[in-house]
């Protein structure tokens, strides 16, 4: 007979698993295959980048001359950062300090919007000079023909990691406030592990949009 | 697998200190190396430098390391069709005649 709601945290796991490692396990799993669908969306983008980038070199040198590397550099080490403290607020979880897990989770969230912060100053300044995609763009070519392919790719791989970004600030938001009620502990932390392994794949996509943008020419 | 496979792993601090620390400095090098000229291999060290630091991520922060062998087979298949897709639109691009051509 039931007993009613399912409390995790002491151990009880829903009917259908064996056991309350593999309901931990199975879910990890749904994760990370929903994640190798994230690389290949992402990667998509990449190869259709990298296709263009070849054939119009012009383009994108042009083009990356707009963006400035300190900004990408300081966004690198501040998502760095957030995917420090995401891994720290799993580890304090563990080990059952739930206040410590809950002052690193509101960092890795703090990191993020630091991370847009940035991102907004760089994006209004683009806008300010005309730099939309495609054929929004009213800026300067300095004659190079179909200069706003370049930016309708720096909008579509920016913005759309941008929306990862913000995603995953609302999911730890969502976690952290499960933690402050007392969800979570030693031997459950299903959705704090899922969310985490989530923001670390947003953390190694910008891993590769850092040079692919910013540096490489 | 082992029988004792622990599920619940727990990564020490000076682990995570450590990767982190060395992300940094990755970071502070694909800075620097992008100032100097390697001609062609420019690319090569940059996404070179970006997978190393991906590697490290994905093995320590993500726990790639203590995970089952599935999991870990279904991030590299996501790596894998991601490399089949580069190169066969690779070959497509390189390998096209043009429309004047009298080949």
């Amino acid at each position: 007979m039931s007993t009613g709601k399912i409390i995790r945290k002491d151990g009880h796991y829903a009917h259908h698993f064996e056991s309350a490692e593999q309901e931990y396990t199975s879910s990890k799993q749904g994760v990370w295959l929903f994640l190798s669908t994230e690389i290949l969306m992402f990667g998509g983008l990449f190869v259709a980048f990298f296709i263009y980038k070849g054939m119009y070199p012009e383009i994108f040198h042009k083009g990356a001359e707009s963006l400035s590397w300190v900004y990408g550099a300081i966004n690198t080490a501040v998502l760095l950062t957030s995917s420090l403290t995401m891994a720290l607020g799993i580890h304090y979880i563990q080990k059952g300090k739930n206040s410590a897990a809950l002052t690193q989770l509101i960092i890795t969230v703090l990191c993020g919007a630091i991370f847009m912060g940035i991102k907004y100053i760089e994006y209004s300044h683009k806008f300010h000079l005309g730099l939309y995609p495609g054929q929004m763009f009213s800026g300067e070519t300095g004659g190079v023909e179909n200069l706003p392919l370049y930016f309708s790719f720096y909008y579509m791989m920016t913005g759309l990691h941008g929306i990862h970004v913000l995603l995953g600030m609302g999911l730890i938001t969502w976690v952290a406030i499960r933690t402050a009620r007392g969800d979570f502990g030693p031997k459950y932390y299903t959705p704090v592990e899922g969310v985490g392994l989530f923001w670390h794949v947003v953390d190694l996509i910008w891993i590769y949009l850092f040079p692919l943008l910013y540096l490489v020419e | 697998m082992s029988e004792h496979h622990d599920v619940y792993h727990v990564t020490p601090f000076k682990t995570y200190m450590v990767v982190f620390l060395s992300l940094l400095v990755l970071t502070v090098l694909t800075v620097w190396v992008a100032t100097v000229d390697f001609g062609a291999a420019n690319a090569f060290i940059a996404f070179g430098i970006a997978t190393v630091k991906a590697m490290l991520v994905l093995l320590y922060f993500m726990h790639l390391k203590y995970e089952v062998t599935t999991n870990r087979v279904i991030m590299a298949s996501g790596f894998f069709f991601l490399a089949l897709l580069f190169i066969f639109v690779l070959i497509d691009i390189v390998t096209r005649v043009p429309v004047e051509s009298t080949l």
